[in-house]
């Protein structure tokens, strides 16, 4: 350390801070990653299962190698450029992707304390990088010069944007109960055990945000997007290899990411719900798990949504459910019950 | 900490504004209308991140969250199914030109006159003294909002609403010749509705003759 810091001299304080911000990214990208590559073999396993199949066995002890033969494969595949596509915005696509999915992660608490950048309106941060991530989605549809990848990052650009408004006001209900925009504060708002976590006084805000989180994340049974019955597999049909696959990290990137969230500001983050055991980080993992159990458990049970249905349940139920229930829990705060939703 | 005399956030701020000032250019000199839109979207964003020199964090991020994550993704929408003949657009260039020029000067000097130095010079805005790091940007723009200038506020949040009521109203024509569903109804379908129960005697298929049971098969 003396001889690096006598290296860069007057620089050394920056380089420092830069160099630990680096680490810290590492740290929270790399078991990111390999959470993604699990969570894709856990989808299968609990598919099959849920089907009575037996899902992948075959590489590697309980098919645990699975992911690791998934990625090489993909890996060393070929990325096809279609004839008539726009070649760049063809590859800026899966980046504009991944991007925003990866990003969002910098400002969500993981611990006490345990953050990479405390901001101070950090869920605002995580809705602007969230709906940033559509434009993967619709360029590369058109990028792609095909109908079925244009119609599909068509649906796509509106399912999000509709469900975006519905996500949005459910967490205005959590920001009320806060009195936060800050992450961390809005976990601490909830300590006190089961009872005071924000899933209960928010419940109807609860169910419309985790359910438009399954919207926003383009998975069953809102996958229109993809909708391989109708326009073959949508928005990434002409997609190939290590492209592909940057899809397919981005979609199980933000699962994760809307799970986190969904336990952070609804079911009391890193808090443990009964005051005997202490509160912790595998409380959080705890929670995440169950929530993605919920979206994988989801895909396997309901059937695709028809497209004009979506709609109707994001704009004609969920966002009236939100206004009512953001003016009832303002109207509660006025009263002696105050304290039940803070 | 400086870099050759300039301090580090001078270098990310010359970046960032080269940055905007060439989408800003890219936006009006591209000729596919999809990449103007996409040049758009990242003036939207190096703008924010010029804001959050700033310190203006809130609306760094809300410009991000409207602007880019919903105006520009329908304005992309739009874009993207226009089937836009791009010689047909440029066809009156020079016939226009004479008019367009004058005008075109004209309103680059008023804004030059009212945004010039004389107006917003750096010695008309003095920078503020930098707020701690606990200083919560967010609260305070609520604040200021909802107490000093909520008249103009809530005027601004009408104006808004009759904007939404009026593009509903322009656009809700109710054909009368279009077949739709109605899932209000369609949720309300009983089994009794759909299907009837007939009571009816079984019927016994009479014995076939031997000799065509064959082909029967």
């Amino acid at each position: 350390m003396e001889w690096l810091a006598n290296l860069f001299g007057s620089y050394w304080p920056g380089v420092e801070l830069t160099g630990w911000t680096l680490i810290k990214i590492v740290a929270i990208v790399a078991p990111l990653m390999g959470a993604v590559a699990y969570l894709t073999l856990a989808e299968r396993k609990v598919i099959g299962f849920m089907q009575v199949r037996i899902g992948p066995n075959r590489v590697g002890y309980f098919g645990l190698l699975q992911p690791l033969a998934d990625g090489i494969k993909l890996l060393f595949k070929e990325v096809v450029l279609p004839t008539a596509a726009n070649k760049t915005l063809f590859l800026l696509g899966p980046v504009l992707a991944i991007a925003p999915a990866f990003a969002a992660w910098a400002v969500v608490p993981f611990d006490m304390n345990m953050v990479l950048a405390d901001i101070d309106a950090g869920l605002l941060y995580i809705l602007a990088m969230t709906s940033v991530a559509v434009y993967g989605v619709i360029i590369a549809g058109w990028a792609s010069n095909s109908k079925y990848a244009f119609l599909g990052s068509l649906r796509s650009a509106a399912q999000i944007v509709s469900y975006e408004i519905a996500m949005g006001f459910a967490l205005v209900g959590v920001l009320m109960c806060a009195n936060s925009l800050n992450l961390g504060k809005i976990v601490l708002g909830q300590s006190g055990g089961l009872l005071h976590w924000y899933f209960l006084p928010l419940f109807p805000l609860f169910v419309v945000y985790f359910i438009s989180a399954v919207a926003e994340t383009n998975r069953a049974p809102f996958d229109v997007a993809e909708g391989e019955s109708e326009i073959v597999a949508g928005f990434h049909v002409e997609y190939s290899g290590m492209a592909f696959a940057v899809f397919f990290l981005a979609e199980y990137a933000n699962m994760i990411l809307v799970s986190m969230l969904a336990a952070l500001m609804f079911l009391g983050g890193w808090l443990s719900p009964v005051s005997f055991i202490p509160d912790s980080f595998l409380w959080l993992l705890a929670k995440v798990g169950f929530l993605l159990f919920l979206f994988l458990w989801f895909r396997a049970t309901f059937p695709r949504y028809r497209y004009d249905q979506i709609m109707r349940l994001g704009w004609k139920v969920f966002i009236p459910i939100t206004i009512v229930w953001i003016v009832f829990v303002g109207g509660m705060m006025q009263t002696p019950w105050a304290h039940l939703f803070h | 900490m400086t870099f050759f005399g300039l301090h580090f956030q001078d270098i990310v701020f010359y970046t960032l504004a080269a940055i905007l000032l060439f989408a800003g250019l890219r936006v009006i000199t591209t000729r596919n209308p999809v990449y103007a839109a996409l040049y758009l979207v990242l003036a939207f964003f190096t703008a924010a991140g010029i804001w959050l020199l700033l310190e203006a964090e809130f609306l760094a991020i809300v410009l991000v969250l409207v602007y880019v994550g919903a105006v520009m993704v329908l304005f992309l929408f739009v874009v993207m199914m226009l089937d836009i003949n791009l010689d047909k657009l440029r066809e009156g260039f020079w016939s226009a030109l004479p008019v367009a020029l004058p005008v075109g000067g004209l309103m680059a000097v008023e804004m030059v006159m009212i945004v010039g130095v004389r107006n917003f010079g750096a010695d008309k805005a003095i920078a503020p003294a930098p707020r701690p790091a606990d200083y919560s940007n967010t609260a305070e723009l609520g604040r200021v909002l909802y107490t000093d200038y909520l008249l103009a506020f809530e005027l601004a949040s009408v104006i808004l609403l009759v904007a939404i009521i009026a593009a509903i109203a322009l656009t809700l024509r109710d054909r009368k010749d279009s077949k739709s569903m109605d899932p209000s109804k369609q949720v309300l379908v009983k089994k009794a509705d759909r299907l009837r129960i007939i009571k009816m005697q079984a019927e016994v298929e009479a014995p076939e003759a031997a000799t065509d049971g064959k082909e029967a098969k």
